[in-house]
Order: structure tokens, then C-alpha cells, then sequence
């Protein structure tokens, strides 16, 4: 290789390190949101969402869809191939199915990304000076033109929100920059609860933008109690069922200015998700999904086939207990139960098998009964 | 949100060890963990009007 060329490309990593390292910020691993590039969708890549149905995550990893006191209005929600440029394959897209143009005063809609507090705690953000700030970067595009809002929200110790403001042109995608500063009134404890939730605001009652100004920190008990996610100036985004938006390249980082987005591999990204949801699917009609020890005849501990380092103890989902069978002793037992275990932990995640009788003291497996879609899966979401 | 919400007991034990139901048509089954957010969201539930968390049997 030429000196030339050395030197050229010394200079483009030179360049580099400088947008990087003028944050104040992390050269790797700096992105403290997870499935940012959205490419991660264990629980399926579509779902029909409403107040209580289907609210919280039921597609894209670590993406959570809020309808605030009971609102009204649905929308899919899916991962999609809408994308900005060559640098995204996947967006997150929100397409309303039933409009709500009569909002009630409680009533918010949001998407989410909840942040362990340990994770905000050791991030390096002085989140007690205002002087110190965390930015966040995203693509997004939406039919419905006009003033959108995201949001922090604390959750330890006095719980604080502070809004801010984007506009966005109809059907075109704009990179948005935004900056939130630290607050002596805010705190993050050094555990595995509940830290921070950033919010992207579709919809706000007036009480969820009451005495809220962007910029400013606003305590959560004061005026009406609720949480502000937006300011008088957000959009009702589901005032029509012409409504999509879509949400790609998310990035939140410690410093002043936002970074090139932290591209990651799948494989990577789908380990950070797995801290939170880890999902084992048959695939195969009779495939073998845990290795079970029969302490009685019709008793098992189960130990499913997965290195886990999970959040804390998980929940237990799967599909219906008749697409299992317990297989020992060269027979097939149906099974009639299946439970998380009162002794399971976020490394251990074992379950409890109530099956036809058997022998007590073999071992045996937690297969598929003759079904590919058969699955088991651990939830320690926050 | 929530259906069907039973308390489960330890075969060994014989005490409570989890809540099984379903939440969207999802079996699930939740531990009784405070640091569980499903078992917080249930405890939240069973605190609304007429929601109740049946024994286990």
C-alpha cells in the first residue's frame, strides 16, 4: 500500500474519532438503545395493537406501544422495509386502524424504549448537571405533517420528564437530533429496575402536556399528577386512519452532539434483546425443546436449551400446553401443565411439567407435539 | 389484558410459586417476583374493580 493511501486513510479514521470523541461519548458501544436499527422482532413481525390488547411488546424487541389511560384508536404496529437509505434494511411502523379524534385529557399514546437504571447509572452521563446532556438521534417519517415530541421520564426517586420537540414534512424522512439535559432532581439507581423510559409521542391529552415546556424538566406529581410525555404543540397522529409513521436508526448516547448511528450485527443486537425476551421456537414438528427430570411419576423439572443471562426471574410464555409432550422412557405423555418454577432464577429459567404418568427418577424431553409452531419463551422486560 | 389468572402451587412445596393465565391470548405463567414486571402489571390489575386472581386448587 501506497504512503499516500496510509495517510488518506489515517486521516478519514482521524475524522472519525473527532465526531466521535467532540460527544464526550463512548467510541463503541455507545448506543444505550437496543434494536435501534429495528432488525430484531422474536415475538412476530406484526401485531394489532389497542388499549389492552396487544399493548406493551408484541413485536419489535424492546419496542413498547403505550395506550396512556385506557386511549382510544388502534394501529399495526410491525416491522417493516420502509427505510431512509441503504444504511437501514428495517423500520418500525405504526399504521392507524381506528382514528381517535376526540382525545380525552389522560389520554397518551407512545412508543417506547425502558432503560435500566444500572444501564443510565454507568453510562457516564452526569445526569445531576445540567450542563452534562445526553442526545438522541433517529429517523422518521410520518403521512400526518407537523410538531412531534420525545420524551425522558425517570423512574427512581422523584419521577421527572423532560419533553422536546421535532417537526416532520409529510411522507418524507428527516433525521432528528435532539439533546436532554441532566437535573439535580433526577436519579438512577445502580440496579436492574426500571431507569429511564424515552418516549416518541403520538398522542397527548392536555393533562399529558400540562405546564410542559421543551427543554424543561417538569416533576410528574405536579399540576395533574400524569406523566408529561408532549408539549401543546403535538400532533394528534391518530386522528386519521391515512396515519403511518415509521421509526428507524435510533440512538441514545452520552454528550452534546449525536453520532453516526452504531451499526451492529444481528447476532449482537439479538444477545442484548435476549436479556429481556429469549424465545425458543420448535421449528421442526417434534423438535426437542428442554431436557426434562422426572422427580415423580407425573412431575417434571424442565431445563430448556438456552444459555440465559436474563434480566431477573422471567416470565414463562408459551403456546398452548396440548402442542407439548413429555417424552421418557420410550413413550410420549401429554402434558397438562407447564409453569415457571418456583426456583427459577434470570440464569436458570426452569419450568414445571404436569404430564400423563411416567417413570419417576428417569429423565426425558419437552418436545413439540407434532407442531413446527410450538414454543417456549422467557420475559424479564421492563 | 389479563384471563383466567390462577395461583399455582410447588408440587414440592405445596405453596403458591406462580400465577398462570393468559395476557392477549398468550399462555403465560408469572412468578412472584416483585422485580417480575408482568407480576407487577397483575398486582396493578388485581387491584381494579372485579379483578381477582383465583386460588390454586
Amino acid at each position: 500500500m501506497s504512503l499516500a493511501r496510509d495517510i488518506a486513510d489515517l486521516g478519514a479514521v482521524t475524522s472519525r474519532l473527532d465526531t466521535v470523541g467532540g460527544s464526550s461519548g463512548a467510541l463503541s458501544n455507545r448506543n444505550l438503545i437496543i434494536n435501534g436499527a429495528m432488525q430484531v422482532a422474536q415475538r412476530g413481525t406484526s401485531a394489532a395493537t389497542a388499549n389492552s390488547s396487544n399493548e406493551g411488546y408484541n413485536t419489535l424487541d424492546r419496542w413498547y406501544i403505550l395506550y396512556s389511560s385506557s386511549a382510544g384508536g388502534a394501529a399495526t404496529m410491525s416491522q417493516d422495509t420502509t427505510v431512509p437509505n441503504k444504511s437501514f434494511t428495517n423500520s418500525l411502523k405504526l399504521d392507524v386502524t381506528t382514528a381517535d379524534t376526540s382525545v380525552d385529557v389522560n389520554h397518551a399514546i407512545s412508543l417506547q424504549c425502558r432503560i435500566e437504571a444500572q444501564d443510565i447509572a454507568n453510562s457516564g452521563w452526569d445526569y445531576t448537571n445540567s450542563n452534562s446532556n445526553m442526545s438522541v438521534s433517529f429517523w422518521a417519517r410520518s403521512v400526518k405533517a407537523g410538531t412531534y415530541c420525545v420524551f425522558f421520564l425517570t423512574d427512581d426517586g422523584t419521577q421527572k420528564s423532560l419533553v422536546q420537540e421535532y417537526t416532520l414534512e409529510a411522507n418524507t424522512w428527516k433525521y432528528v437530533t435532539l439533546t436532554f439535559k441532566g437535573d439535580s432532581g433526577i436519579s438512577f439507581n445502580n440496579d436492574n429496575g426500571l431507569g429511564l423510559y424515552v418516549g416518541w409521542t403520538l398522542v397527548a391529552g392536555s393533562n399529558r402536556y400540562q405546564s410542559a415546556t421543551a427543554g424543561t424538566w417538569i416533576e410528574k406529581s405536579s399540576g395533574n399528577g400524569q406523566a408529561r410525555y408532549a408539549t401543546s404543540n403535538q400532533v394528534n397522529f391518530f386522528d386519521s386512519t391515512s396515519n403511518d409513521f415509521y421509526l428507524t436508526g435510533v440512538q441514545l448516547e452520552v454528550g452534546d452532539t449525536a453520532t453516526d448511528f452504531e451499526h451492529r450485527s444481528f447476532g449482537d443486537e439479538l444477545a442484548r434483546c435476549q436479556r429481556y425476551y429469549h424465545k425458543i421456537d420448535a421449528a421442526t414438528a417434534y423438535s426437542t425443546l428442554g431436557t426434562a427430570a422426572l422427580s415423580t411419576a407425573t412431575i417434571s423439572t424442565i431445563y430448556p436449551f438456552a444459555g440465559f443471562n436474563l434480566r431477573s426471574v422471567p416470565t414463562l410464555e408459551s403456546s398452548g400446553v396440548s402442542t407439548f409432550l413429555l417424552q421418557c422412557n420410550n413413550a410420549n405423555e401429554s402434558v397438562s401443565a407447564l409453569s415457571i418454577n418456583g426456583h427459577a432464577s434470570g440464569q436458570v429459567p426452569i419450568c414445571s411439567c404436569t404430564h400423563d404418568s411416567s417413570t419417576a427418577g428417569f429423565a426425558g424431553s419437552l418436545i413439540a407435539n407434532n407442531n413446527a409452531a410450538a414454543y417456549i419463551a422467557f420475559s424479564s422486560e421492563l | 389484558m389479563f384471563e383466567n389468572l390462577q395461583y399455582q402451587k410447588d408440587p414440592v412445596t405445596d405453596e403458591n410459586m406462580c400465577i398462570n393465565g393468559t395476557r392477549s391470548g398468550v399462555h403465560i405463567s408469572v412468578p412472584l417476583d416483585p422485580n417480575n414486571s408482568d407480576y407487577q402489571a397483575i398486582l396493578e390489575w388485581a387491584e381494579e374493580d372485579s379483578n381477582e386472581i383465583a386460588a390454586a386448587d
